[in-house]
């Protein structure tokens, strides 16, 4: 399922909010639309909520998961939002950009998998970046209940914090320190009642394989670098020691990143690197992996060196959808590295690092 | 020669068509063009209209817009509201004997009569097409996992047809003995009323978005494929074990509309790239109507003579295209 990108100028944007109930979706989605920034929006909600939403072009979309007919449980689609992008591309003068409100308990993946599996949503929208918004007051309890929750922070490539005014200092630690033990790549924000730059929310290009330009945890994090991971953090997924004698990148002195590991079901990332890759052993084995442990791998994104080739590959998925292409040379002052990372449930950490290994070149 | 007669459309234009003499032009921007004797425009709906479909009696465009409202526009430029669903983005319409509308948005299909009365046709899931058969008043409704037949005049149970899968739009054989859908994935799926006897028709490189039955039904024409696809359903058992006409094969384009002529066994085929051909069934003889344009055709729409094509593009081109010498 290797293919190249679509060209991305003809493609309108689509970014998607995701988030509990009263974390503060609307708040957020009104905010995007009453900045002063001359775009316009076409916004597809699942349900016209309480509080009201101020747009032109407002649709209402029942969640409608289509599954595949190839035999693949986690190829599935959101046949509402096929239908509703093909209904507004008979407009296309009429917005700039979409955005996707969906529930507090919609899964993620088939909103995404959307956006690449339709060809003909492909051909006219690009997803832009999952944002999920979360309440510091009540994350944490959601991410113990429900697997919604989770999913929703494990998708996301921008994680709204928000409501931080209504939880102490070492409440919201807390709070980021178990989101970021679910997804350590998103880029994170505190805010409250939603009141951030929305440029940090819109244009992410977070699917756009020509923007993947580093897997450091934390990349681009604006704010607080307070407890950021060095680059060459590699939380050992499987390690039970809490204590920080043995992490010399750990020097923060925060002990809440290992957090929930011992529980088998939570979601977890896996950074895995090398040097060179023989191509010839890795796209069949990442074929492979993205087969059998498809359901269970939320997102993937690699940026990788391929003996022989002056070129970076970088590559990205969802589910067991993968793409990837040739980005641009590595630089001479750059190593060639070979990052793969993985966010998922269930993921076999060390079948998977002992596999990848035997992928070197 | 054919002959291009350039239409001004302001968008994508949804459907194109004749009522009568009268060509029409419904454009996703909200206008529908009349051309007949000089253009006019009508603007019923407040803003998008996403379905456009012409009345069996061939005098009324019926159309459905993102105002949530279908209303019925005639060739001397009336427009009358046939019914509203406020909220809602009614992007399916049927047209049905006897003046009947079907129209469907999300889960739920309506039928209203001429008389005023409506039914409601409730399903579990998305409907994704409608059509009503050539006789009767029975309504199919597409849907996920299959389609149902309901009787729209009475209270007669349904008739539930199931296939797995996303069924979108539909369409009944001429002679109301086949039921066909085009499917989320390249295919198509059909039934054999009479027994319910499945039919796969696969192979397509991409989804089947604009379908045609050719006089006297004997063949089903398709798009979503870089040749215009075309079912055999004369024999006994429609089109299986058959292999299919491919006319108008483009090594580099795949066909996006077709449109069977009302009288030979020719059929007009639309590519992504703008151009249309029509080409005959018999040899594969091809006639270039239309240079490629800006965007994919979108739509294709003959007069009841077969003399006159209306064309219309994505991109907002649109135009007749004159077959007399």
């Amino acid at each position: 399922m290797m293919s190249a990108t679509q060209d991305a100028r003809t493609q309108i944007p689509v970014t998607v909010l995701t988030g509990y109930l009263g974390a503060g979706k609307t708040t957020l989605l009104n905010r995007i639309l009453t900045e002063n920034h001359g775009q316009r929006y076409a916004v597809i909600v699942n349900e016209f909520g309480e509080v009201g939403i101020d747009n032109d072009l407002l649709v209402e979309s029942d969640e409608e998961i289509f599954e595949m007919n190839n035999g693949c449980i986690c190829c599935t689609v959101r046949g509402d939002l096929i239908r509703t992008v093909q209904n507004l591309m008979k407009r296309k003068g009429a917005f700039d950009a979409i955005i996707v409100e969906t529930t507090g308990v919609a899964d993620p993946a088939p909103v995404a998998q959307t956006f690449f599996m339709d060809d003909d949503v492909r051909a006219s929208a690009r997803l832009d970046a999952v944002v999920a918004v979360v309440d510091a007051r009540h994350v944490l309890q959601r991410l113990e209940d429900t697997e919604e929750a989770e999913d929703q922070v494990a998708f996301a490539d921008v994680i709204l914090i928000n409501k931080t005014d209504l939880v102490s200092a070492e409440e919201l630690a807390n709070v980021e320190a178990r989101v970021r033990a679910i997804n350590p790549y998103a880029v994170l924000h505190r805010s409250e009642r939603c009141g951030i730059d929305i440029a940090k929310v819109l244009d992410r290009g977070a699917f756009d394989l020509d923007r993947i330009l580093s897997l450091d945890p934390h990349f681009l994090e604006h704010g607080h670098h307070a407890d950021e991971c060095g680059p060459d953090c590699d939380h050992d997924h499987h390690d039970h020691d809490h204590g920080d004698h043995d992490h010399k990148h750990h020097d923060h002195g925060n002990g809440h990143h290992h957090h929930h590991e011992d529980d088998p079901h939570s979601v977890k990332s896996i950074s895995l690197r090398a040097g060179d890759l023989n191509p010839d052993m890795f796209f069949p084995w990442i074929n492979q992996v993205t087969q059998v442990q498809g359901p269970n791998i939320l997102r993937m994104k690699g940026i990788l060196a391929f003996s022989g080739d002056p070129q970076r590959y970088v590559i990205q998925g969802v589910h067991m959808i993968v793409e990837g292409d040739h980005q641009r040379d590595w630089k001479a002052d750059e190593p060639r590295e070979s990052r793969l990372v993985f966010i998922g449930r269930d993921l076999n950490w060390d079948v998977l690092k002992s596999s990848f290994q035997a992928c070197v070149a | 020669m054919p002959t291009v007669a350039p239409v001004d459309v302001d968008g994508f234009v949804v459907r194109a068509g004749f009522l009568k003499n009268c060509a029409y032009f419904a454009s996703g921007e909200g206008g529908i063009i009349l051309s007949e004797r000089g253009e006019r425009t009508l603007q019923p709906h407040k803003a998008g209209l996403l379905a456009a479909e012409p009345a069996r009696d061939g005098t009324a465009l019926i159309t459905s817009g993102d105002d949530g409202r279908i209303y019925r526009s005639g060739t001397d430029g009336s427009s009358v509201l046939v019914a509203e669903r406020p909220r809602k983005w009614i992007d399916l319409i049927a047209s049905g004997p006897s003046g009947a509308v079907a129209f469907a948005s999300g889960r739920t299909a309506w039928v209203r009569l001429e008389d005023g009365r409506e039914k409601e046709f409730v399903h579990e899931r998305a409907v994704g097409g409608l059509a009503f058969a050539p006789k009767g008043l029975r309504l199919a409704v597409s849907r996920y996992d299959g389609a149902t037949l309901w009787w729209a005049g009475t209270d007669g149970a349904p008739v539930e047809l199931n296939w797995k899968g996303a069924h979108l739009g539909t369409s009944f054989s001429p002679d109301g003995k086949y039921l066909v859908t085009a499917m989320q994935e390249n295919a198509l799926h059909g039934w054999r009323l009479a027994d319910g006897q499945d039919m796969r028709m696969t192979g397509y490189p991409a989804k089947v978005k604009s379908f045609s039955w050719s006089v006297k039904g004997r063949y089903l024409a398709t798009s979503g494929a870089n040749a215009a696809i075309l079912w055999p359903f004369s024999g006994k058992t429609g089109p299986m074990g058959q292999t299919p006409l491919q006319l108008g094969t483009r090594g580099d384009n795949l066909v996006s509309a077709v449109a069977c002529h009302p009288k030979d066994d020719v059929a007009a085929v639309g590519y992504q790239d703008g151009m249309v051909l029509m080409c005959r069934f018999e040899d594969n003889a091809e006639v270039l109507l239309r240079r490629p344009g800006k965007g994919p055709v979108s739509t294709l729409g003959w007069d009841a003579d077969g003399v006159r094509l209306a064309f219309g593009t994505e991109a907002g081109e649109a135009g007749i295209l004159g077959l007399a010498d």
